[in-house]
């Protein structure tokens, strides 16, 4: 190569890098080591961590990962293919888009959904750039306070640098407050509302009124959901949402120290020219025969290019297909499964906390599989006393508050283990 | 050879106007439906919106491109086409005869900056 373009040696073809900016130290790098001495080093590294039972969500659940998943995401066909632009030698791909994107809209109720986006927390960013092009002339999103820490800051980031004025809804008793909410739409500029259908502090809340507040104004309004749930909740269609966005983690995907997860987002089909991100839709071929494409290109931004809602031109693929098969393996009495275990683990581990003595309620709120419990002991030492028994538990979501996750992979066993270490403590 | 009909004004962007008293209805040129291949979908303002005169008031998107409208006048809208949201082909099949919106002048003057059917061929032509 060096030969056919004329340059002596690699470095010529660094020539247009200034003098100053290149690195002429030496890298560090040990020698190379033969296959087993690597597997050897990782492997003590790998020792050194520590394996804890999770006993903890704040937006990302420790749920169970079929065995069968990661054989298929693993296929060559599958974790090889790249982006699907032509659609003549990608209609696998497009395929398992398409029905991933049909199960998002069933869990969600909502009529269209994209290929996926990066995360939750970058999906939620994208829903408030979606509600300034959906709500003309209105220049001003709401968040409310109980929506997870991370998610929030990623979307003033993103508002920050998109010139977004934000606002946010107050919380009253763990819920966000619809006074408050009233209140911040009366001032006349709201585009739309970002509220999570279960909260930071694990409160499944109520949404009466809120849609109905937002649509007369003018508004859109969010919702921020833990797609695993919507299983046996009140879906975003059931809230008359119009966007729902959420991260596709607690669909199988495990913890992984924090990703790679997925985000996801649906919508009502008369905002679909706004949705950001990949669209794959069905059509016939020449023969008339069933196949896939991606569609609606004119949105994205190698075609809208400034004017698009959004500057992704990619989706999460490989865990979409993660997803997309942990809910076909899983179905619809899986799903409500996993939900009633997690339910029922959840609140007997609620109840026998409070028997401890060294917690009292925060919030007399429903909750599903997650719970805010005021702690009446110190935090830190309880948190240590916790790590060192091999648990990670009791999250501190504010001062002195501190919040518990259970799924369907904690057994009873587990459960009263924990409590035991707490009543100890 | 693209369609031009006499007694339209023309704009650079390849929109036409027709002039009725204070209301100019506007659509895209036959030029211009040519350009963009099948239309797949037309963004329109709704009714009571502004539009002015250079800028932006919508857009055509077709399966290759999405194209912005300049409205060659400015003031208000009074109506828009809406057999094009089920309909976007049409304005391939007759780009003369669909028309787009209907926008009630608040400066009918604006009309001297466009051209006439003539210069507008000659522009087509190069």
């Amino acid at each position: 190569m060096l030969d056919r373009i004329g340059a002596k040696t690699l470095d010529d073809l660094y020539s247009d890098v200034p003098a100053d900016f290149i690195f002429r130290g030496e890298y560090d790098l040990p020698d190379a080591k033969g296959e087993q001495e690597v597997r050897d080093y990782f492997e003590a590294l790998s020792k050194k961590n520590t394996s804890l039972k999770v006993f903890v969500g704040a937006g990302a659940y420790d749920h169970y990962t079929p065995s069968v998943i990661p054989y298929i995401t693993s296929r060559s066909e599958f974790l090889t293919a790249y982006t699907p632009y032509q659609a003549e030698i990608s209609q696998g791909t497009l395929r398992y888009v398409f029905e991933y994107q049909s199960m998002m809209c069933e869990l969600t109720g909502l009529d269209i959904s994209n290929a996926s986006l990066y995360d939750g927390a970058t999906a939620a960013a994208e829903a408030m750039k979606m509600a300034i092009a959906c709500a003309k002339h209105k220049t001003r999103v709401l968040l409310s306070n109980t929506l997870l820490p991370n998610v929030l800051k990623v979307i003033e980031t993103y508002a920050k640098y998109h010139g977004v004025e934000l606002g946010f809804i107050d919380v009253n008793k763990g819920q966000t407050c619809i006074v408050s909410l009233k209140n911040e739409l009366a001032k006349g500029d709201v585009a739309g509302i970002i509220v999570p259908g279960i909260n930071k502090y694990g409160i499944v809340e109520d949404f009466a009124g809120f849609a109905e507040a937002v649509h007369t104004e003018g508004g859109v309004m969010i919702e921020y959901c833990d797609p695993s749930t919507l299983a046996v909740i009140k879906t975003p269609k059931e809230w008359d949402a119009d966007i729902a966005v959420g991260d596709g983690q607690s669909l199988g995907i495990p913890l992984c120290f924090g990703g790679p997860y997925v985000g996801f987002m649906t919508c009502k089909k008369e905002f679909v020219r706004k949705m950001p991100g990949r669209i794959v839709g069905e059509t016939k071929d020449s023969e008339g025969k069933r196949c896939f494409v991606l569609t609606l290109q004119a949105r994205e931004q190698h075609i809208r290019r400034e004017k698009a809602t959004s500057n992704i031109c990619s989706n999460e693929s490989l865990l979409a297909l993660f997803v997309t098969v942990y809910l076909s393996l899983m179905g619809p009495e899986g799903m409500k499964r996993v939900n009633d275990l997690s339910y029922g683990g959840a609140h007997y581990l609620h109840d026998e906390l409070l028997k401890t003595g060294k917690f009292a309620e925060a919030f007399e709120r429903p909750f599903l599989n997650e719970f805010t419990l005021k702690c009446n002991v110190p935090v830190n030492e309880l948190q240590q006393k916790l790590l060192d028994a091999g648990f990670f538990a009791a999250l501190e979501i504010e001062e002195n508050y501190v919040s518990f996750c259970v799924t369907e992979k904690r057994t009873k066993e587990e459960i009263d283990s924990l409590v035991k270490v707490i009543k100890e403590a | 050879m693209s369609k031009v009909i006499e007694g339209l004004f023309y704009s650079e962007s390849h929109e036409w106007v027709k002039v009725e008293g204070e209301i100019a209805t506007v659509g895209v040129t036959d030029f211009a439906q040519k350009e963009m291949g099948d239309i797949t979908y037309v963004d329109m303002p709704d009714v009571d919106d502004e539009v002015v005169k250079g800028e932006e008031f919508g857009a055509l998107e077709s399966v290759k491109a999405s194209s912005d409208l300049y409205s060659p006048v400015s003031g208000t809208v009074t109506e828009k086409n809406e057999a094009l949201d089920d309909s976007p082909e049409l304005v391939n099949e007759d780009a003369f005869a669909n028309w787009i919106i209907k926008v009630k002048m608040s400066d009918p003057s604006e009309i001297k900056d466009l051209m006439d059917a003539t210069a507008y061929s000659k522009l087509t032509e190069k």
